[in-house]
């Protein structure tokens, strides 16, 4: 019997070929680039990689230094705000079109619009749109209301929320088309059983609907948190990583260090530092979603 | 398709064709404001009239924080190009190492550099282990405040002879109206000021021994209190200039928008091209009108090793053609900046570079910057800086801690 059975590693063997160019690519490029990168972040490599090991010195830098700080709370700021905000007001938006309103495609298609722009272009549309001497505050100053004071990208203490605008204008379409699509696949019968019973509809939407939408959620919030991680050309576009370093990211800090500093250790130590946060939060819930329990 | 396909074919013949004689040499910098754009243009000219060869613009707006990465990639990727622009220092230093750089030493014996290139420290910067590695093309030096007349007319004030006098007009110009001093946001700006605060108010002596040597005693001192202190008068001066580049700055001052600027003598170049003239729209103080000293720093080229004979031949003639005497004179006079050789006529130079050759000529030189410090060094200044001058919850006193900081740990 066992003799017969074709080989495990031969069985649909024509997919596996078809995947090898693909494993190939996930082994050299992804791991080996990674493993490669954490190496050299011990080096005291600068404009070129060296191999001189200097133990955990990049990383004592990197913490000492306070751009890097900076940084870090801007990503968290912006993150946990982004993450919250797109999720609300995506959904939201979703709700009302769901709601078989006229001319739902034109809406959609409007909402949806943004997305298609780069962060490069979205970045200098709000830069000029918060410019303080041409954007809406002068605008508003212009209508009247004179003591409007509204210039988020030359206060450094709120500049993150000004990036923040736009990142939201721009990502929202997306989660409210993947909402709509999570909403559109919920049973209708649903509806009809939660009317007949009376229950109000924004019960049915939090108590009901939302945990069937559970699937949904999760592909939406790993597309809003890799778009979090990676927040780099937004911040070019719109603000330079000013006023000073006060909308710094750690993205930026990396590419500053490892092509404009020509101190290529210290940008590695800082990558090496942004892939041990994305495994703090990545792990934990691979393992919960995929590891452990063998659901059917 | 066919049609296409001859076209393609006759390019290339073509391409073949005119390669025998001369090569395209493809020369990247990052001159691209007005005045610089009319230099290199220049150069550009003096090549094709004097070789063969024919010169390809590859000009990378933004400036030599990102105009040098590029460059640095495209070395280090295999795809070098003929010749591109660098501060001569410590920039190319590993790059002169990995032996991705041609030794000019050849051309420069030929052409007699040695005897010509004044000050000798221009050269020195080019050298590696007694190699000449680059062709340095002018002297810039930092240390220049730009003064609007017209700004200091309109507040009722006379024109500053000095750092002191402009810092008390301060109040009286934001009075009018006038941003006191321009300062754009990009961060080499903000250290670059901070430096020539230090060399003028601290003295050329106090930058030597904390970039050249890495005295944290020095930079922690009571010298570089008071340079701080006059940093914290700046950045009071320069709240309202919301710009990012630095013509831009140069800009507020040309309109009469902002009273001063502090910006190396590059900025003479927007000057003229906007077709002001010195001493009437505009006043120049070398060294803040305190300490006459300039910085002998500037610009070079480089040339990448190439596996070509045509363009290694184009290289040569470059390097020799950007140092005739003709070059310098046209070149600079449009840059703003001062010839490498002392034995060209400026007599076209206007008021400002004459004084500038003056101190030249009068050997109160230091070392730029760039050629103490290295890249990352930079770049540490450049974020302690421009976090500075931006944000005034910082102390004057604790931007010191974090400089003596980055003195100590300097390499």
């Amino acid at each position: 019997m066992a003799a017969t059975r074709p080989n495990r590693l031969f069985r649909n063997l024509t997919a596996k070929i078809a995947a090898i160019p693909m494993i190939l690519t996930a082994l050299v490029v992804f791991v080996g680039g990674t493993v490669w990168t954490v190496t050299y972040s011990f080096t005291s490599s600068k404009l070129l990689p060296k191999t001189k090991f200097v133990g955990l010195d990049q990383y004592e830098r990197l913490w000492n230094t306070p751009r890097w700080l900076v940084s870090i709370e801007n990503l968290l700021i912006y993150g946990i705000c982004m993450m919250v905000l797109s999720l609300v007001i995506g959904f939201v938006l979703a709700a009302l079109l769901d709601q078989k309103i006229r001319y739902e495609n034109t809406f959609r298609t409007i909402l949806l619009y943004p997305f298609a722009l780069s962060f490069i272009v979205t970045g200098l549309v709000w830069q000029w749109l918060l410019n303080p001497d041409f954007g809406i505050q002068s605008v508003i100053q212009r209508l009247g209301w004179q003591s409007f004071d509204f210039d988020p990208l030359y206060n450094a203490d709120i500049v993150i929320y000004g990036v923040l605008i736009a990142g939201l204008w721009q990502g929202s379409g997306l989660v409210m088309c993947l909402m709509l699509a999570g909403l559109r696949g919920i049973d209708q019968e649903i509806w009809k059983a939660s009317r007949v019973d009376g229950i109000p509809a924004w019960k049915t939407y939090i108590f009901i609907v939302i945990p069937m939408m559970r699937p949904v959620f999760i592909t939406t919030l790993v597309i809003i948190a890799s778009g979090i991680v990676r927040l780099y050309d937004l911040i070019v576009a719109q603000t330079g990583g000013g006023p000073g370093i006060a909308s710094d990211v750690p993205a930026k800090y990396v590419y500053d260090y490892m092509f404009q500093g020509q101190n290529l250790g210290q940008g590695f130590a800082a990558s090496t530092m942004m892939l041990l946060a994305v495994l703090v939060i990545v792990v934990p819930w691979a393992y919960l979603e995929f590891g452990g329990k063998k659901r059917v | 398709m066919t049609a296409f396909r001859t076209f393609f074919a006759a390019t290339t013949a073509l391409c073949a064709g005119t390669a025998a004689f001369a090569a395209d040499l493809e020369v990247t910098h990052w001159w691209t404001s007005g005045g610089e754009a009319a230099a290199v243009a220049e150069f550009a000219r003096e090549f094709e009239a004097q070789t063969d060869h024919t010169w390809v613009d590859g000009a990378i707006a933004g400036g030599g924080g990102t105009a040098r990465p590029v460059m640095v990639s495209r070395i280090i990727g295999g795809d070098p190009m003929g010749a591109f622009q660098f501060n001569h220092g410590r920039q190319a230093e590993e790059l002169i190492e990995a032996g991705l750089l041609r030794d000019m030493t050849d051309v420069a014996e030929a052409e007699g550099w040695k005897d010509i290139v004044n000050p000798p420290s221009l050269l020195d910067a080019c050298t590696v282990d007694g190699r000449i590695y680059c062709a340095p093309v002018n002297i810039h030096s930092w240390q220049w405040l730009w003064l609007s007349n017209a700004a200091f007319e309109k507040a009722g004030l006379d024109v500053p002879s000095n750092w002191d006098e402009f810092v008390a007009a301060g109040p009286a110009l934001r009075e009018a109206g006038i941003t006191p001093m321009a300062l754009g946001g990009q961060p080499w700006q903000s250290s670059g000021a901070f430096n020539v605060l230090m060399a003028t108010l601290g003295g050329p002596d106090v930058l030597q021994k904390i970039y050249g040597d890495g005295d944290a005693e020095m930079a922690a001192g009571d010298a570089m209190k008071r340079v701080f202190k006059a940093a914290a008068d700046m950045r009071e001066m320069v709240q309202g200039s919301n710009v990012q580049d630095w013509n831009q700055a140069t800009n507020l001052v040309i309109t009469d928008q902002a009273g001063g600027q502090i910006m190396g003598d590059w900025a003479q170049g927007e000057f003229a091209v906007a077709g002001e003239v010195a001493g009437e729209d505009y006043t120049c103080l070398p060294g803040l009108g305190v300490n006459e000293v300039i910085s002998t720093g500037g610009d070079a080229f480089y040339f990448p090793v190439v596996d070509d004979e045509e363009i290694s031949a184009a290289q040569d003639a470059l390097a020799a053609t950007l140092l005739n005497p003709e070059t310098q004179v046209a070149f600079n006079l449009k840059k703003g900046s001062l010839p490498v050789r002392a034995d060209v006529d400026l007599e076209a130079a206007n008021d400002c570079m004459k004084k500038g050759l003056e101190i030249l000529a009068s050997g109160a030189i230091m070392p730029d910057v760039n050629m103490l410090n290295t890249e990352d060094t930079n770049n540490q200044l450049n974020d302690l800086f421009v976090q500075f001058f931006q944000d005034t919850s910082i102390s004057a006193d604790d931007a010191q801690a974090r400089f003596v900081d980055i003195v100590a740990n300097k390499d």
